[in-house]
């Protein structure tokens, strides 16, 4: 009998431990085909924007008016080169470094602040969140595009700038997500043990409930670095973005917008790079959501 | 005469209904609990019962200063509970611990068992890093768990072992009162079995006080010392288990213990049917709460509201037919 | 057998979860009578409540599958029928009432909004007609003053009154079966013991069947003739209510017996428990999916699944030291772990 039992507590915990590696959120991540597939995309953006200088075949910026739009796989120009006769592969290389610190850096902006209003605004309830709810409202009624104009044109041109005016659009977003998480946990039933743990609101705010907001913010998260990526090449598109003649996808696009019909590639490959990375970083996010959703969990 | 731990007199707690209209305060009030009066003794188990939103939930939370009450006195080993500073109540508090009704909710699923359990600990301040690592061993093996678990998460135990984990953690601060919220009712017959054991095991060796609230009659009956029964916010009758249980006096009592499902196929049991629900406690009836579903009622009963009427003195009941 | 109104024949359901198969239910047999009243009892996760549900082969169809076995009602299949077919036997010839009521009516329309789509849904009637229909159900469940009710949105009903709502609807069409899905758990002592009483009158005045599921032996005792104990996606025991309190044969349910807290509890005594917990069905169960958990078990009780054998009088039971020749002893206690005595 005492043999039956060791071998029933052995197979018990192989099947425990069996269990936790099936739960691993990792293997569940990859487990959907298209996680994985928009999982590959960001590394291969984060791998080219850090070796971009061994990756590019020519310097993005050197112009030579007289191999001006050349088509693509002339002349040693992989994708062909632009009005100024710069090689568009290289510059298509250098402006991923763009886009992804705009949208990593302004997400963050966004998502530290937004998170700071929605958790003070969630956790203290009453007056605050009434006035902090309301000035949100007032920024998300705002559109984007103009808020990004009036920040630009207050504080000029330039990356950082790029930053702080998208990732103020984005606080609105990032406070409300908090705010609805907060609200909810708020209420459940181990922050009321907490409380009746006589543990102070330091405590309650930032080891149980900021902790367990994590998940959709970091799913809303990535999905806003998408919608940052095309922020900027909103703004770059209108002449508000990075300076020229620094590389950055949105202005390829508007340079190439002018060449439509005399070389249509230039603006479609600009155009590709933005939707294969804004599709692969939202694959990854829906991945992720999935992944991290408790109730997908057996 | 033994010796009250916690004596609560003319305890309030009215809640303001939000009023429809933005920035104006509404002057409807739902009576949660209204005006309750009664005492712990050392190392007894109170029984609360009565059906939902009868109050007895928000009565746990105002003996321990969840909620703050609208007015009366908890008086917790002679000092008073309401009036006390922040600091002080949170010291204080230490030694009154609560377990609650959800075995699922009640753990924050991103902590790990031994966090968990130690977590009052660190909250107070209590011990080192390694003396917390034995204190949450040595409750795991108190409360019959596995002291290897404590590296384990919530949702990898099942609905018994989290309320075990529950309880070992109000242990951890050697509480001399636990306020037991329904600890039983989301469990299986034969866990709910356990776990009740476990808590009477746990009072003879600690010599712990319980207020143990239920809306099961019989787990009351066999857990209580005396039992306190509680209709719209109010207590109508109270005594020792087994004052309550034999000889009941008020007819809400009589009714609640004839409800309960008869225990074997041949017993021939009458149930009194009440008429009607529990009513809303923002517009309770007038005179005896309890007049419009009771089946004895009489027409003093609409006007005016009994008095607690002593019959022995651990035997009270608010009812105009008992004098 | 012409009063036979429903067989289940082995029926299994599996539940599926990415690689992981979780065999809910597992070769499950029962048969019901005509206006007869059967009890299935058991804790969570035995079963219960998926072969209920599996009878109206309303189980969520994305990830729960019948792997096997049949559903006879009178004399039809259900497993066969299609989705039309099937949809015309619900709330016609089986209705199901569920154990949370306060979230199984639409908020969004009043009671009488629900009720008369219900019965027009099933019968060409006119409106106005439907409106008497429903005016006579509500008033049949006990509701009082059913013309104002009959206006009012759930949320102003009590739990008690919104599960009175749900038997009218659930008899809207006189169906010959009912389902109870612990039709009472969520409501208090005295409203259960108005829920179980409107359902006992209920049956004699319409003459119905009734399934009704349940983790509480008292209900079982007051409402039911029959009674099913499930275990782990298996049925253990069957007999009579009778039967079954006076002659218990499986240990399990010696253990469920023996854990209920009755009026006679002696309360300086431990009460019994059933020690540990059940089987995870997600793994293959070989043997007795009780034996980790039984005080009697023995090498052969981990080797071999004992089927379930029927014994004289309709009593059957599923384990290997019953089988009639064979005769296992109820020891007193078995289930007790450790005394103390009251403070």
């Amino acid at each position: 009998m005492v043999e039956v039992a060791n071998e029933l507590e052995q197979t018990r915990e192989l099947q425990y431990a069996k269990a936790r590696k099936e739960q691993a959120f990792t293997r569940k991540l990859l487990r959907n085909r298209f996680a994985a597939l928009g999982l590959g995309i960001i590394f291969l953006l984060i791998v080219t924007a850090i070796f971009a200088p061994l990756i590019a075949t020519h310097p993005p910026n050197q112009m030579d008016v007289t191999k001006s739009l050349l088509g693509p796989g002339s002349e040693g120009h992989l994708l062909g080169t632009d009005s100024y006769g710069r090689d568009t592969f290289s510059r298509i290389v250098y402006g991923s470094r763009i886009s992804l610190i705009v949208g990593i850096s302004a997400v963050l902006f966004g998502a530290f602040f937004g998170s700071m209003l929605g958790l003070i605004s969630g956790y203290v309830g009453g007056r605050t969140d009434a006035i902090i709810m309301r000035i949100i409202d007032g920024m998300m009624a705002f559109p984007f595009i103009l808020l990004a104009i009036v920040l630009m044109s207050v504080l000029g041109q330039g990356l950082v700038n790029v930053v702080i005016a998208i990732g103020v659009s984005n606080i609105p977003g990032f406070a409300r997500v908090i705010r609805g998480q907060v609200l909810t946990i708020k209420e459940s039933e181990y922050i009321e043990v907490t409380r009746s743990l006589g543990a102070r609101h330091g405590r309650i705010l930032f080891y149980h409930i900021v902790p367990n907001s994590m998940a959709p913010l970091i799913v809303y998260a990535t999905m806003s670095v998408a919608g940052a990526i095309i922020s900027e090449a909103s703004l770059s598109f209108l002449g508000l973005g990075v300076q020229p003649p620094t590389a950055s996808w949105g202005s390829m696009l508007q340079e190439g917008k002018d060449f439509l019909v005399l070389s249509p590639e230039l603006a479609t490959i600009s155009g590709l790079a933005i939707l294969i990375t804004v599709l692969g970083i939202n694959l990854f996010g829906d991945g992720l959501r999935d992944a991290l959703d408790p109730k997908m969990k057996v | 005469m033994r010796e009250p731990l916690l004596e609560v007199e003319g305890l309030k707690k009215h809640f303001p209904v939000s009023s429809p209209i933005p920035f104006k305060k509404s002057d409807q009030r739902v009576k949660a609990v209204d005006g309750l009066s009664f005492k712990v003794y050392k190392g007894e188990t109170l029984g609360v019962v009565g059906e939902s939103g009868c109050g007895k939930s928000t009565m746990a939370r105002l003996v321990n200063q969840l909620i703050k009450p609208s007015d009366g006195v908890v008086n917790f080993k002679e000092a008073n509970l309401v009036d006390m500073d922040a600091e002080r109540l949170r010291l204080t508090r230490q030694k009154i611990q609560m377990v609650f009704q959800d075995p699922y909710a009640s753990l924050d699923p991103r902590l790990q068992v031994g966090q968990l359990i130690a977590e009052p600990l660190v909250i107070h301040k209590v011990g080192t890093t390694a003396t917390r690592k034995k204190r949450v061993e040595e409750l795991l093996e108190t409360v019959g768990l596995n002291k290897r678990y404590a590296d384990r998460f919530p949702h990898e135990f099942s609905g018994g072992q989290r309320q075990r984990i529950n309880i070992a953690r109000a242990l951890s601060l050697n509480p001399e009162l636990i306020i037991c919220d329904e600890p039983v009712s989301a469990l299986d017959v034969s866990v709910q079995a356990q776990v009740i054991n476990l808590l009477k095991k746990l009072q003879a060796e600690f010599k712990l006080t319980y207020i143990f609230i239920s809306h099961d009659l019989n787990v009351v009956r066999y857990m209580c010392d005396r039992i306190a029964v509680m209709y719209l916010g109010r207590i109508v009758e109270i005594g020792t288990y087994e004052e309550i249980y034999k000889n009941p006096q008020h007819p809400y009592t009589k009714a609640l213990f004839s409800a309960i499902p008869k225990e074997n196929p041949f017993a021939d049991k009458e149930h009194i049917i009440l008429k009607g629900t529990v009513p809303s406690p923002l517009n309770p009836p007038t005179g005896c709460h309890f007049h419009e579903r009771c089946p004895v009622a009489m027409d003093i009963c609409k006007t005016k509201e009994p008095n607690m009427i002593t019959s022995k003195d651990t035997h009270q009941a608010s009812c105009h037919l008992i004098n | 057998m012409s009063d036979q109104l429903l067989t289940v024949n082995n029926l299994s359901v599996a539940f599926q979860s990415g690689s992981i198969t979780t065999k809910a239910v597992n070769g499950v047999s029962f048969s019901l009578n005509k206006q007869e009243s059967i009890g299935i009892v058991g804790e969570s996760g035995s079963g219960k409540s998926v072969t209920a549900t599996s009878i109206l082969r309303l189980i969520p169809r994305s990830f729960a599958k019948i792997t096997s076995g049949e559903i006879i009602f009178q004399g039809r299949d259900l497993i066969k029928l299609s989705a039309g077919q099937m949809r015309k036997v619900r709330g016609n010839d089986i209705s199901m009432i569920f154990q949370d009521p306060s979230t199984s009516l639409n908020p969004v329309f009043t009671v009488g909004n629900q009720l008369v789509e219900t019965i027009r849904a099933h019968r060409k009637i006119s409106k106005k007609a439907a409106k008497q229909r429903a005016l006579e159900l509500l008033d049949l469940v006990g509701i009082p003053a059913p013309d104002k009710r009959i206006t009012m949105y759930p949320h102003e009903f009590s739990g008690g009154m919104r599960q009175r709502v749900m038997i009218a609807i659930a008899l809207a069409c006189d169906p010959q079966l009912l389902i109870a899905d612990e039709p009472t758990t969520a409501l208090d002592v005295t409203v259960q013991a108005q829920i179980l009483n409107l359902m006992k009158d209920l049956q004699e005045q319409l003459g119905m069947a009734i399934i009704m599921i349940t983790h509480d032996l008292g209900v079982v005792w007051e409402t039911c003739e029959q009674v099913l104990v499930m275990y782990a996606g298996r049925i253990v025991e069957s007999a009579t209510v009778k039967e079954l309190y006076q002659r218990p044969l499986h240990p399990y349910t010696w253990g469920l017996l023996d854990s209920q807290i009755t009026e006679s509890q002696d309360s300086d005594a431990p009460l019994s428990s059933i020690p540990g917990s059940p089987p995870d069905l997600s793994y293959e169960v070989t043997g007795c999916p009780f034996v980790e958990r039984c005080p009697y078990a023995e090498a052969i009780c981990h080797q071999e699944t004992p089927p379930l054998q029927q014994l004289a009088d309709g009593h059957a039971v599923a384990c290997h030291f019953q089988t009639g020749s064979n005769t296992l002893e109820r020891k007193e206690h078995a289930y007790r772990e450790g005394t103390f005595t009251r403070s």
